[in-house]
């Protein structure tokens, strides 16, 4: 009789231990919370200084995350969502389930960031990476246009790499937007439904170049010690992806919340960013920026509004459809 | 009565197929009130999707017919593993076999390097094309095992009474051959469409563009882009109406071989000499060439990081192989029900157990969240829900690969057994379970190489600590981990195939006996 009761004394300890610590849920894209991504260390350094229980929880990329968001709704268990970029952020917002963070932090992004509900936590340039050893590379959208260079990409559709990048085309060119595809519509190899396929595939060799993002030569640099690989710049200027995080208005800890979203933009979260989610922190860490990240800087930055992104969309995805479905 | 019980078990069976396949659906399409919309766009991916799985069906079983008669009349070295590995590509993660496929027939592939060697030109495999290709590699050799299996249920003696008559392989096709394929070869197409038809990553990777857009991919831009649900119950819709009218028509198409019992003797079917025997020769090269060099490629891709796998992949791995045994003995347990119930000739049981091929494991999965979600966390019971979803979703094979075998014991032995008084559980242990021996050990190792491979779903429901094998490979390939990933695909690979050979040599070292 003695297991039974012992266990039933832990039970209750636990429970009460439970009880006392609060709990903060967080979700995230799947590879925010693996190994090698920025949970582990981000979860230890919270739980360190705020006495609770920091939880993620995983939901996919970056679409899938605002689906489950909405999937849940109001009975959500979350508190804080992190993962979202600007192409979801008008829509995260008509939702209704995000609460106003009150305050914005002083950032380094290349753009200025005033909105009232989601604080950016780290961002990024789309670029297409390319080998070294290609001889060549081209300088803007119309030189990769009117060379036989082969590239892959993702689709829009599926992808929010593959948006960012019909995004670019149309902040580059506007009305001019369905001619570049037309132009492109024989350098690409293939769409590919998301990132990783894309990337496997150049790895191996099927394309000269991949859309990915500026940073990724730096992740063969410091991970692999391979320099081989580089970001084409292009005049046109680069495309931003700005990850952010908003707080759940439904949230049963909202203190602890902001005290989660004042954590992520300040030293200890920014200075892990770098090296495990491979994008620019949105605050630089005081110990600077790891060696490649600086190795492609764009001439200009261009940033559709939230708004505007989503006001465009529908029509951007036509157009690419459009030229590529001939 | 026992009849009665029969079809009973199987009716619940069905019942609980259709709660979650068209149940699921119904749960996606209550939650917003939008109307449908289908676009140009939709129609344009209807098309394509229908035309693709089409011609990969037909493909598939059509080269699949001369590899399956080499096989089943020749005997020669090494005959065992390759039919075994036959059961190898269909288990692939669809990305690992995409890039397995390209390091042959890619831009920079062993054939286009072989080609430019020799001063050709390359070939590009990007196109619809590409796209059947792929579907062929994938699902030939699920045709192979399907179809040779036809050969073994005609029985020795008839093939006996042929020699002694003389007959040529002309007269053995015509007489033998043919009525077995054109039992056997309708379910086989049906089987392979409707498993095209809900293909996606294969179809964009390799068809591409946009041209090569089929209504899953619809279904992931409504569900994940749009989170227009009610538009994506409805694309899910048209994927289940395609695969009843499949189904109807392999229905009418099949016809009964009509053979009559056998003695059960194990025979040697007429090997041909001469020319038939050089072009068996080739047939089986081929399909071996064909399927192995890919098969290498990942084996390739994958060896250098076994070593140092972290440990998370381990335990993924166990999760995996614990999720695989629970499900496959829930789907092949539900699968027999079925089949036995049909083949007594009850209705409508063979369209319930074809259903939950053309699920889309999105809807399907997203219809599951929403019926949960509202009384427990999704997280507590990832792994539950997925041994239940992955039983559902291979329960299709599983009756496919029993259903023959099931109708002849009916026909040879079904009136002697009730003449018998055999009922219940004596006629489970006395003539079901020694008859289908091996369609049953086939049937449980598809299913644990099947349940081996999830994704769709568990992916909505698993927490950090729930991660299945395939959802952790995917994990890797999204942090950057090529290698790790490569190597973990392999593990996948090699366990999803262990548990097939295992059931598979199981069934067959016992039926031989």
């Amino acid at each position: 009789m003695r297991t039974p009761i012992l266990a039933t004394g832990c039970l209750a300890a636990a429970g009460m231990a439970a009880a006392e610590t609060p709990v903060l849920t967080v979700m995230t894209y799947d590879s925010f919370i693996s190994e090698w991504g920025p949970g582990p260390a981000v979860e230890k350094a919270f739980e360190a200084e705020c006495g609770c229980d920091l939880r993620f929880v995983a939901a996919g990329d970056g679409a899938a995350l605002l689906a489950r968001v909405q999937l849940e709704g109001a009975r959500s268990d979350a508190d804080v969502v992190l993962g979202l970029d600007t192409n979801l952020t008008a829509a995260a917002a008509a939702t209704g389930l995000f609460a106003p963070h009150g305050k914005m932090p002083a950032l380094d992004l290349p753009v200025t960031w005033t909105d009232p509900q989601f604080i950016p936590f780290d961002w990024g340039w789309f670029a297409f990476v390319h080998d070294k050893a290609l001889a060549s590379p081209p300088g803007s959208f119309e030189e990769l246009a009117a060379s036989d260079l082969k590239i892959v990409i993702q689709d829009p559709r599926s992808s929010t790499p593959g948006l960012g990048l019909v995004m670019w085309v149309k902040a580059a060119y506007g009305e001019r937007a369905a001619e570049i595809w037309q132009g492109l519509a024989d350098n690409i190899v293939t769409v590919t439904p998301g990132w990783s396929e894309a990337y496997g595939l150049f790895l191996n060799g099927e394309a000269d170049m991949v859309l990915s993002y500026s940073t990724s030569p730096a992740y063969h640099l410091i991970a692999e010690e391979d320099d081989s690989k580089a970001a084409a710049r292009f005049a046109e200027g680069h495309y931003l992806q700005v990850e952010v995080a908003g707080k759940l208005a439904g949230s049963d800890q909202p203190e602890l919340a902001d005290r989660f979203l004042d954590f992520m933009t300040g030293e200890t979260f920014q200075s892990v960013l770098a090296t495990t989610n491979w994008m620019y922190p949105a605050k630089t860490p005081e110990a600077g920026l790891p060696e490649g990240f600086e190795s492609m800087r764009p001439e200009a930055t261009l940033l559709f509004s939230s708004e505007e992104a989503l006001a465009i969309r529908e029509e951007a995805l036509e157009e690419w459809r459009n030229a590529l479905a001939r | 009565m026992a009849e009665r019980a029969g079809t009973l078990a199987a009716g619940a069976v069905a019942a609980t197929l259709g709660l979650l396949t068209l149940g699921t659906l119904a749960v996606v399409a209550l939650q917003t009130g939008g109307g449908l919309r289908l676009g140009p766009a939709d129609w344009a991916a209807l098309r394509f999707t229908v035309w693709q799985a089409v011609l990969s069906a037909l493909a598939s079983v059509l080269l699949a017919v001369p590899v399956a008669r080499a096989l089943a009349r020749r005997r020669f070295a090494g005959r065992g593993a390759l039919i075994a590995l036959l059961g190898a590509p269909f288990l692939l993660p669809v990305i690992v076999a995409v890039l397995g496929l390209l390091a042959v027939f890619g831009r920079a592939g062993l054939l286009n390097r072989g080609l430019e060697a020799l001063g050709l030109p390359v070939l590009s495999v990007y196109g619809l094309h590409g796209v059947v290709l792929a579907h062929v590699f994938l699902n030939m050799p699920l045709a192979v095992r399907l179809i040779l299996q036809g050969w073994a249920t005609i029985p020795a003696e008839r093939f006996r009474l042929a020699a002694s008559l003389g007959f040529g392989p002309g007269d053995v096709f015509r007489h033998l051959e043919r009525p077995m394929l054109r039992e056997v070869l309708p379910g086989a197409v049906v089987v392979i469409f409707v498993i095209c038809l809900t293909s996606f990553a294969v179809a964009l990777t390799l068809g591409g563009g946009p041209r090569a857009t089929t209504l899953e991919l619809a279904i992931y831009q409504a569900l994940r882009f749009e989170f227009d649900l009610t538009r994506a119950a409805v694309l899910a819709l048209a994927q289940f109406a395609l695969c009843a009218a499949a189904v109807l028509a392999a229905a009418r198409l099949a016809l009964p071989a009509g053979f009559g019992a056998g003695l059960d003797r194990t025979a040697l079917t007429l090997a041909p000499g001469g020319w038939r025997r050089g072009l068996d020769a080739l047939a089986i090269a081929l399909a071996a060439g064909f399927l192995l060099a890919p098969l290498g490629a990942v084996v390739a891709a994958g060896l250098p990081g076994l070593g140092s796998l972290p440990d998370t992949v381990w335990a993924a791995a166990g999760r995996s192989v614990s999720v695989a045994l629970a499900s496959t003995l829930v789907s092949v347990a539900g699968a027999l029900v079925l089949a036995l119930a049909a083949a007594r000739g009850a209705r409508g049981f063979e369209l319930a157990a074809t259903l939950p091929l053309a699920a889309s494991s999105l809807v399907l999965g997203t219809g599951l969240f929403l019926a949960v979600y509202p009384f427990v966390s999704p997280a507590s019971v990832a792994l539950p829900v997925t041994v239940l979803v992955n039983a559902a979703l291979s329960l299709p094979f599983a009756f496919r690969v029993i259903l023959p075998e099931a109708r002849r014991m009916q026909a040879d032995h079904g009136r002697l057994a009730e003449a018998l008084g055999l009922r219940g559980m004596a006629r489970l242990r006395w003539l079901v379970l020694p008859r289908l021996r091996r369609p049953l050990g086939f049937a449980l190792g598809i299913c644990a190489a099947l349940s081996m491979g999830d994704l769709g779903v568990i992916a909505l429901f698993a927490g950090e600590r729930e991660a299945t094998l395939p959802l952790l490979v995917q994990r890797l390939v999204g942090a950057y981990q090529m290698q790790a990933a490569a190597s973990a695909s392999l593990l996948l690979v090699a366990l999803s195939f262990g548990l097939f050979w295992l059931f598979d040599w199981g069934g067959r070292r016992g039926a031989e006996a």
